[in-house]
């Protein structure tokens, strides 16, 4: 099926009727049925939806469907293809203004509705998001490029490495920030990858995305969009930072860093938070304000240590209670690299892996420990457990956190395959993806219900 | 507003003349939304409720228009998004979970109200669509975060007959409810989401209703309609009608939320009236040679004509106003006091624009400065010819031309200016499709917003669409009430009196009715008598708090109706055991009881005749009827009274005056 067929999505029975009545989609018809007459424009049908109906855009705006079956006849009046198109406009170059380039990547930042699927799709020109969201004249001069038109859950290592790159070529040519849309599933995946392969960037690089697509009118994605631009164009923050809701109220966004940040709800606006940690800013269309003193300032130079590698052989295990050793033996036989164990409490795995990790760790795979609490450090020396596991020659990665170790290992494995160097390269954090301490307020989840927390609740956007 | 006013509105109309609404070509339609009578919301598991506390947690959003699915911008959402309005939203952890706050998707929908609305739309004769597909009608007021209702088309083309003719229904609507506004002040809009999301059916006539009268009349049929269903909800907000209105040359206007169905007629005929006045502005401005093409209107930053305090005092101008702006419309004097609506001219209409885009909501918000043109324009304030010069000369207006004064913050007072201009150009060429509002004397109306049209309209990407299976119709079909109309006459059949008939028909208790009328030997009048207005008596009769009058179970209330045919219990004795069954204080098996036997009602006659036979009155009718009270009483109603009279009749055959 491509893109010029007359019967867009149509299979089956309900494809035969259509054709035997010699009629096509986008057609303003009147169809007689068994039960009555009815008028409208044929739509394109979702490839997931069944052979036994066709859709019918009535006058007043409502889609209905229709039995194929019991269709008698289809008279076609006109012919009316609808072109869902964001009016474009070009965006307007003001010489005083910063200059910013948004990297797309795909997601649903700026997205059009699909008819194949029924789903929304990424949709992406500068003069698409300058008709969409006017209000970026207001802050910076914006050039787009498309490096792809992925969803985030296909954002894979040749992609890290290619927007690296392409972030790499932008420094050089002098913008004032980058800002890159991207889906938001994946994004702490891709925020760390970018940690590592872009070190000492002079320039704010700000991703963002949104959780509400942008064919809503409640969408986050212009908000998002504005508070990122701002961001890249004026923030003195440069380094590669998430930006995205803080609460799920229109009010303000975070910045996260991109080693210590993860996506925690699905569905949620306010989803992405900093683990054992406090968010770099908080921010808005008009400013960015710090709320971490320690951050790498923003510099006049050009320069950027771009070191865009990545060994996909690694893999990610998250443990649990009765996990046979056949996991990590099938690591080992599909010669694997690296294993990111997401272990139990302080970082513990049971006794029957022993063995088989004893095995990759001899054969030379790297063995990183993690935790799956998310919060909080792997401490592998208060039981017997943990010393038996380092004994075996697992590294026990500190505060580190499952996602962001395993996009280390993988760009650590891309340097070097020595155990040694290799774990030595794991604790040596680049942009906080290791931290000494942990604020008293860096694990703070409210528990609903209680008293003293509805009060503090109360009257608060949330 | 007072009642002598709205009275003066309506006094002396007739609504229903045939020929003066005929000439105007008044065509009216019904949109009316009426909440299902389901546990949980349409496409979430909340508990649908109505709260009046505090709420548990507030949430801030914004609303931005999008693209339609043919590729354009709907136009109210245009205007919605020039209003950059704050949208507060009221959460309460009982009724509303993160779906209504748009932070989940929706779940499948309620398969409760799809069986209701399926019901519904077979009642009113609708094509059942094969599938449903739940499409986002877009709303950019706030008045459901999402920006959209998710609504689907369940039926099409039904019809319900009205005066001997077919009133066509366009189609039957399974939506969700939006919120309920708390507060609208300025660029801050407050809603309350108790309600947000409560399945509801919305039906939509065609515009078959020739005259006010007939529009009311039949939004109370259609009322009853859904009442006899079984399948709605009752109580505050549960049922709200919008009113489209259109005469010849004119497209529909919507006077949206009528507050009672009686309301329906003033508001009709004042908005059909409306829109003459503005067909007739019209041809006054073409007159002129103004068309949309010719029109000027300009726009003049006026501020600094305003320093001075004292000079805004004379104008009713406020202090904090940042910005006056004066909208010259060439050659239009004297048009600004064509009369529109009865109080009010066409400077209302402007007015309506700036403060609801404008967001300028400080009434009186423009000041119309009309060349010597006597009397009060809008804005109630009268000012002084000199003053209006100085004005005049500094934009170098002409004596034929009419200014607009407009003022507020610079930025609403750009948006109040340019919404003038657009309002003037529309006048000189159609009536803008416009949403209306009553006003408190429900007879006007006021603008709202502007009418959106199919371009709002989007498929649910997150919601498949549903089947509609055979089966599912029959089983629905199977338990579906009859019309009440139907049921009407049927009930008049049985010899139940009209008024009587009229209730039973859209009474919770007529299914019941109908199941038992047939199978029991029960008089059917007492029956209805006994589930309707009895029923409503003794549940009205104050009591101790402890007692109340809940119908039991349908199986006890069958068994005691089956008992009261069976012992042919008299009907004042079925009443007195009724109202003790109601009242719960009546024993688990206790049956109606039968009437007395011809000997037993004697021996009763005989122990009242001798305990009352030194109670005298002055005619042997009052005496009658006295022993009669008396001996009813006795039986707890066990005797019909005509036995009981003929009886004492005989008893009692001669005159014997009061002592
Ligand atoms: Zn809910």
């Amino acid at each position: 099926m491509n893109e010029h067929d007359k019967l867009k999505g149509y299979k089956g029975k309900a494809r035969e009727v259509l054709e035997s009545m010699g009629t096509r989609v986008w057609a303003d018809v009147e169809i007689e049925t068994d039960k009555g007459i009815y008028e409208g424009i044929i739509l394109p049908r979702a490839e997931q939806a069944d052979d036994l109906h066709i859709v019918l855009k009535l006058e007043t705006g409502y889609n209905i469907g229709l039995a194929v079956h019991a269709i008698r006849s289809i008279k076609e009046k006109a012919f009316r293809e609808a072109h869902y198109k964001i009016p474009e406009q070009e965006f307007p170059y003001d010489p005083i203004k910063l200059n910013v380039t948004l990297l797309g990547t795909g997601g649903t930042i700026a997205s059009r509705l699909d008819y194949r699927t029924g789903a929304v799709i990424p949709a992406f020109t500068p003069g698409e998001l300058y008709g969409a969201v006017p209000e970026l004249a207001d802050i910076c001069n914006l050039k787009t490029k498309k490096l792809f038109g992925v969803f985030s859950e296909n954002m894979g290592p040749e992609q890290y490495i290619a927007t690296a790159k392409a972030i790499g070529r932008e420094i050089e040519a002098g913008v004032a920030g980058i800002v890159i849309g991207h889906g938001t599933d994946t994004m702490h995946h891709t925020a760390a990858a970018l940690t590592f392969m872009i070190q000492d960037s002079p320039v704010p690089i700000i991703m963002v995305g949104s959780q509400r697509s942008s064919d809503r009118p409640s969408s986050d994605a212009a908000f998002n969009l504005r508070c990122a631009c701002n961001a890249a164009a004026h923030g003195s923050i440069a380094e590669v930072l998430v930006c995205m809701f803080g609460p799920t109220s229109d009010a303000y966004n975070l910045l996260h860093r991109g080693s210590r940040v993860r996506k925690m709800h699905s569905s949620y606006r306010s989803t992405f938070r900093t683990l054992s940690d406090i968010p770099v800013a908080k921010c808005t269309p008009d400013e960015v304000n710090p709320i971490k003193k320690d951050f790498r300032p923003r510099r006049k130079d050009k320069n950027v240590k771009l070191d865009a590698v990545f060994d996909d052989r690694v893999a990610i295990v998250y443990y649990y209670p009765a996990m046979k050793p056949d996991i990590i033996e099938s690591l080992i036989d599909n010669e694997y690299k690296g294993i990111v164990i997401a272990g139990t409490g302080l970082g513990h795995v049971n006794k029957p892996l022993y063995a088989p990790l004893r095995k990759a760790c001899r054969m030379g795979i790297s063995v990183m420990m993690t935790v799956q609490t998310l919060w909080g450090y792997v401490q592998m020396f208060v039981y017997d457990t943990g010393r038996d596991l380092m004994e075996l020659g697992i590294t026990p990665c500190s505060n580190m956190l499952p996602e962001v170790a395993y996009i280390k290992l993988g760009w650590v494995l891309a340097h070097t395959h020595d155990r040694e160097k290799v774990a030595k390269m794991m604790l040596t954090p680049i942009n906080d993806e290791i931290t000494e301490r942990e604020p008293h307020d860096g694990y703070l989840i409210f528990q609903g219900g209680l008293p003293e927390v509805e009060e503090f609740l109360k009257g608060r956007l949330r | 507003m007072s009642n002598a006013w709205r009275k003066k509105l309506i006094e002396g109309i007739d609504f229903d003349d045939v020929e003066f609404y005929g000439n105007l070509g008044f065509k009216c339609g019904l949109e009316i939304h009426q909440q299902l009578d389901t546990k949980k919301k349409l496409f979430c598991r909340c508990p649908v409720g109505y709260r009046n506390d505090e709420p548990d947690a507030i949430i801030l959003r914004h609303m931005r228009p999008t693209l339609s699915e043919m590729g354009t911008y709907d136009g109210t959402a245009l205007m919605e998004f020039k209003t950059k309005k704050q949208i507060i939203y009221q959460l309460y952890r009982g009724n509303v979970c993160t779906y209504e706050m748009d932070d989940t998707p929706p779940f499948p929908i309620n398969q409760e109200a799809l069986d209701y609305a399926i019901e519904i739309a077979l009642m009113l004769g609708c094509q059942l669509v094969d599938e449903v597909h739940i499409t986002r009608k877009q709303y950019l007021d706030g008045s459901i975060p999402t920006g959209f209702q998710r609504t689907a088309i369940i039926g099409l083309n039904g019809w319900i007959p009205y005066r001997d003719r077919k009133i066509r229904i366009q189609q039957l609507a399974l939506e969700e409810d939006a919120c309920r506004e708390v507060q609208d002040k300025g660029h801050t809009i407050i809603f309350r989401t108790d309600r947000l999301s409560t399945p509801l059916v919305e039906i939509v006539t065609k515009p078959d209703m020739h005259t006010p009268h007939e529009a009311a009349e039949v939004d109370e049929l259609l009322g009853r309609l859904l009442r006899a269903s079984g399948r709605v909800r009752r109580g505050i907000g549960s049922a709200r009608q919008d009113v489209n209105v259109s005469i010849t040359g004119s497209d529909r206007i919507e006077i949206k939320g009528v507050p009672r169905t009686p309301d329906i007629r003033p508001l009709t005929h004042y908005e059909a009236l409306r829109q003459k006045a503005l067909l007739e502005l019209r041809d006054k401005l073409h007159a002129r040679g103004i068309t949309e093409q010719t029109l000027k209107a300009t726009c003049h930053d006026v501020t600094k004509l305003f320093y001075d305090p004292q000079e805004r005092k004379r104008y009713g101008i406020p202090d904090d106003a940042d910005r006056v702006n004066a909208v010259n419309l060439v050659g239009w004097q004297g048009l600004l006091k064509h009369k529109t609506q009865p109080g009010l001219t066409f400077a209302a209409e402007l007015a309506g624009r700036v403060r609801v885009i404008a967001c300028l909501d400080r009434m009186p918000n423009i000041l119309v400065l009309d060349n010597q043109t006597e009397g009060k324009l809008h804005g109630e304030t009268d000012v002084p010819v000199e003053l209006e010069e100085h004005v005049r000369k500094a934009i170098g207006a002409d004596k034929n031309d009419t200014l607009v004064l407009v003022w507020g913050s610079v930025e609403d007072v750009k948006t109040g200016a340019e919404e003038i201009i657009i309002r003037v150009k529309e006048a000189a060429e159609i009536i803008p499709q416009e949403t209306r509002q009553h006003m408190v004397d429900k007879c006007r109306t006021d603008f709202e917003r502007i009418l959106p049209g199919p371009d709002r309209m989007y498929p649910d990407t997150d919601s498949p669409p549903e089947a509609i299976s055979k089966e599912r119709v029959v089983r629905i079909q199977g338990t579906m009430a009859p019309k009440p109309w139907d049921r009407e006459k049927e009930y008049a059949g049985m010899g139940i009196p009209a008024h009587l008939a009229r209730q039973l028909a859209i009474h919770p208790n007529a299914r019941f009715f109908d199941r038992l009328v047939g199978g029991i030997s029960i008089n059917p009048r007492i029956l209805a008598e006994a589930l309707v207005e009895w029923h409503r008596a003794i549940a009205r009769e104050k009591l101790a708090a402890e007692i109340t009058a809940d119908m039991p179970d349908e199986q006890r209330l069958e068994r005691f109706f089956i008992s009261a045919g069976k012992n042919r219990t008299p009907r004042r004795a079925l009443y007195c055991t009724f109202r003790l069954l109601l009242h719960g204080l009546y024993t688990k098996d206790a049956e109606p009881p039968a009437p007395l036997s011809t000997d037993e009602l004697k021996s009763l006659c005989e122990k009242v005749i001798a305990e009352r036979k030194d109670v005298r009155y002055k005619t042997r009718k009052l005496t009658l009827d006295f022993l009669l009270g008396e001996v009813i009483d006795q039986s707890a109603g066990r005797a019909e009274p005509e036995q009981i009279i003929s009886f004492l009749e005989n008893r009692i055959p001669s005159f014997q005056p009061a002592v």
